[in-house]
C-alpha cells in the first residue's frame, strides 16, 4: 500500500485549507524558481523518466507528448496550454477535489508545464456545474498573482506567464480536445479532425498542448521529487500514483490516492469498505469510467488497476473510475443508462454516432425487458462495430465499448430475458 | 434530440429588449479583456452566464446584445446558448433542482432520489410548481459520483442524499432556510464514510 509520505494530493479531502498559506506548508511552491531555472529541456526529461501517463483517460506519455510544442516560434505568436478541467465521464470525480481541495498544485503545475512546452498562457476550461470548483481555484489563482508566483516574472524566474480560468456550460463533448478549443473560441463544442493536432494548430491557430488536471497537479512534486521516485511506484510503463475514484455498490465510496498498480480487490476492500454483502456479491465492474467495457467478477478477482493490466483483459484504465455493480444490479439497465448519456451527449456532427448512439440507445431499451429476437443482439453488435472508428472523436467509440463489454460477457443473460420474455408473449397469446 | 439541444422560449415570452446593469457591464468587458484582443468571441460564454445572472434566464434579445458587443454574428451566439444545456432558455422557478441519474448515482437509487422529487413537488422534468419556487430537471453526470446520489441546486452540490433527506431539503428551502451544500451524512466530502483510511496523520 502506498504510504501517505509518497502521496501527492495531501489534501485530497480538505480537511485544511486550500489557500496559499497552507498550501506552502504542504510543500506547494517550494523552489519553483530552481526548478523553472533548470530549463526546459531538463522539465521534459524529468518527465519522460518518470513515465507519467496522461491522467485523463487515454494514457499518453505525458513528457513526449509536452516535447511536441514546437521549440522556434513566429515573432509575436503565443502559444497555449490548456488544461482539461471539463471532468464529465460518469464515474469520475477526481479533478474537482484537486480544484477545491488542493488548487494550487494544479496552478504550479501550469506555471511548470506552461515553461516547459514554452506556452505563454494557461487556459483552464473547467466544467460549468463545478461552480464552487471554479470559485475556489479562481481564489487560487489570485492569490498566486497577488504573490507574483504567476503573472510577470512569474515566481522570480524572469519567465512571464499567465493563468485564465474559463468556465464551460454543460457539454461533455468539450473534454474531448478539439471540442473543447472550439468551446474555448466562443463556438458550439464540435470536434475538429486532426490533423492539423493542436500542438501545431489548436486554440486561436496556436500551438496548444491540452492535458488533463491531474497530469499537471502532479507535475510539480515529480519536478521536486525527481522522475525516478514517481518511476519507483507502480509497475514499468505504468508508474507512479493515482486517483481513483470509488462508486457505486460499496460500502464506503470515495476518492483515494493509491500506487499504480494496485489489485482491484485490494483497492475496493481497502479503501472503499468491500463490495456491499461481500466479494462474492460482485457482479462486475466498470474500471474506468463508462466509456471502457465492464469486466465481470471472475476478471476482478485479480486484475491489477492499470493501464496496461486492464487493456490485456479488453477493458481500460480510463479515468480510473471504478464503478462497482453487485449482483442486485441489472446490468442491462445499468449499461441502458450509459448509451442514453452517450446519445445525449453527441455533438450531433458525424451520423454513425448522431443515429447510431440513438439507435443503440432504443435497442437496449429493449434489451432491458428482453423484448427483442436473439439475432438483434448480433445485430446490436454489428451496429456498435459501423460507430466505432468511423467517427472524427472518440465519442463513438466510447458509446460503443460498453455495450461490446456487455455482449462480450453477459450475453447469457441478454438471451435470458428474451427468451423469457418471448416465452411470457407466447403465453399471453394462447 | 441532440442537435437542438435547446429551443427558445415561444416569442410572447421574450422580452422586447435587455441592457446590462452598469456593474455587470463592467464585469462583461472585464471578461472580455482576459482574451486576446481580435478573440472577443471567446468572452460569449461567460457573458451569456452574465446575462443568466442578471435575468435567470437567456432571452434572445440578450444574446443579440451579446453578439454586438463581441461583434459576432447573432445566430453565432444562438448556437452557443442552445448547445449548451446551463444556459436556461426560459424562465426557471427560484431554485432549479438538477437530479443526476446517470449510471454510478442509478446504482446509490437515484430512481428513489428522482421520484421524492416528482412526488413532493408535484412536477414532471422540465416543469416549475406555480408558486415559481421550483423547477426540476433530469441531468447527466455531474461529477460527483464517490458522494451519490446527488443533485445540484442552483449553483451547490448536495450530495449522498436519501429520499428522505431529499424531502427535508426541498421543505426547507421552501421555508426559505439555506441548507449547507456538500455531503448530507455527515461526510466531511469524498472520504470514506466513517474517516479516511490515509492521511490520517495530517499532511
Amino acid at each position: 500500500m502506498l504510504q501517505d509520505k509518497d502521496r501527492i494530493f495531501t489534501n485530497l479531502y480538505g480537511f485544511e485549507s486550500p489557500g496559499l498559506d497552507a498550501a506552502k506548508k504542504r510543500g506547494d511552491w517550494d523552489g519553483t524558481k530552481d526548478i523553472i531555472a533548470k530549463g526546459q529541456d531538463w522539465i521534459i526529461d524529468e518527465a519522460k523518466k518518470s513515465e507519467l501517463r496522461g491522467r485523463g483517460g487515454a494514457g499518453f506519455p505525458s513528457g513526449l507528448k509536452w516535447s511536441f510544442m514546437p521549440k522556434q516560434r513566429p515573432e509575436g505568436q503565443p502559444a497555449f496550454l490548456v488544461v482539461n478541467a471539463d471532468e464529465s465521464e460518469p464515474g469520475t470525480c477526481k479533478d474537482r477535489e484537486i480544484m477545491r481541495h488542493d488548487p494550487h498544485k494544479l496552478v504550479e503545475g501550469c506555471l511548470i508545464v506552461g515553461f516547459a512546452m514554452r506556452a505563454t498562457a494557461a487556459y483552464i476550461y473547467i466544467r460549468g456545474e463545478f461552480y464552487a470548483e471554479a470559485v475556489a481555484l479562481q481564489k487560487a489563482i489570485d492569490e498566486a498573482y497577488d504573490a507574483g508566483l504567476v503573472g510577470k516574472n512569474a515566481s522570480g524566474s524572469g519567465y512571464d506567464f499567465d493563468v485564465y480560468l474559463h468556465r464551460g456550460a454543460g457539454a461533455y463533448i468539450c473534454g474531448e480536445e478539439t471540442a473543447l478549443l472550439e468551446s474555448l473560441e466562443g463556438k458550439k463544442g464540435q470536434p475538429r479532425l486532426k490533423p492539423p493536432f493542436p500542438a501545431m494548430a489548436g486554440l486561436y491557430g496556436c500551438p496548444t498542448t491540452v492535458t488533463n488536471v491531474e497530469t499537471v497537479a502532479v507535475a510539480p512534486t515529480i519536478m521536486r521529487r525527481g522522475g525516478e521516485w514517481f518511476a519507483s511506484l507502480g509497475r514499468p510503463k505504468n508508474t507512479g500514483t493515482k486517483i481513483f475514484c470509488i462508486s457505486g455498490h460499496v460500502n464506503k465510496p470515495c476518492n483515494v490516492e493509491e500506487e499504480m498498480g494496485i489489485p482491484l480487490k485490494e483497492l475496493i476492500e481497502r479503501h472503499a469498505g468491500g463490495v456491499r454483502g461481500g466479494w462474492d456479491n460482485l457482479l462486475a465492474v466498470i474500471p474506468g469510467g463508462s466509456s471502457v467495457p465492464c469486466i465481470p467478477k471472475e476478471i476482478c478477482d485479480d486484475v491489477l488497476m492499470d493501464f496496461d493490466s486492464l487493456r490485456e483483459v479488453r477493458s481500460g484504465l480510463g479515468t480510473a473510475a471504478v464503478i462497482v455493480m453487485d449482483k442486485s444490479t441489472d446490468i442491462v439497465r445499468a449499461i441502458w443508462r450509459l448509451s442514453k448519456f452517450y446519445k445525449h451527449e453527441s455533438c450531433g456532427q458525424c451520423t454513425p454516432c448522431r443515429e447510431g448512439t440513438g439507435w443503440m440507445m432504443r435497442m437496449m431499451g429493449r434489451m432491458i425487458e428482453g423484448n427483442a429476437t436473439i439475432q438483434e443482439i448480433d445485430m446490436l453488435l454489428e451496429v456498435t462495430t459501423q460507430v466505432e472508428g468511423h467517427t472524427i472523436c472518440a465519442l463513438g467509440d466510447a458509446a460503443a465499448w460498453p455495450i461490446q463489454g456487455l455482449i462480450r460477457h453477459f450475453r447469457p443473460e441478454m438471451e435470458r430475458r428474451i427468451h423469457a420474455y418471448r416465452g411470457s408473449a407466447a403465453v399471453a397469446a394462447e | 434530440m441532440s442537435l437542438a439541444r435547446g429551443r427558445p422560449s415561444a416569442p410572447e415570452h421574450q422580452p422586447a429588449s435587455f441592457a446590462f446593469t452598469e456593474e455587470n457591464l463592467a464585469e462583461a468587458k472585464a471578461t472580455i479583456a482576459k482574451y486576446p484582443a481580435g478573440r472577443q468571441q471567446s468572452a460569449v460564454m461567460p457573458l451569456l452566464y452574465i446575462v443568466q445572472r442578471q435575468m435567470g434566464w437567456v432571452p434572445v434579445a440578450a444574446m443579440d446584445v451579446v453578439a454586438d458587443m463581441l461583434e459576432m454574428p447573432r445566430v453565432g451566439v444562438y448556437e452557443v446558448a442552445t448547445f449548451y444545456t446551463m444556459y436556461n432558455l426560459e424562465p426557471v422557478g427560484e431554485y432549479l433542482i438538477q437530479v443526476c441519474t446517470t449510471t454510478p448515482c442509478m446504482l446509490r437509487d437515484s430512481d428513489g432520489i428522482a421520484d421524492a422529487c416528482i412526488n413532493h413537488l408535484g412536477i414532471g422534468w422540465e416543469e416549475t410548481t406555480p408558486d415559481g419556487k421550483f423547477t426540476l430537471k433530469e441531468v447527466e453526470c455531474l461529477g460527483a459520483c464517490a458522494n451519490a446520489p446527488m443533485v445540484q441546486i442552483n449553483d451547490d452540490f448536495y450530495e449522498d442524499l436519501t429520499p428522505q433527506t431529499m424531502v427535508g431539503l426541498l421543505e426547507a428551502l421552501a421555508r426559505g432556510e439555506t441548507v449547507k451544500p456538500g455531503p448530507q451524512n455527515g461526510r466531511h466530502s469524498s472520504e470514506p464514510e466513517g474517516g479516511p483510511t490515509t492521511l490520517k496523520g495530517g499532511a
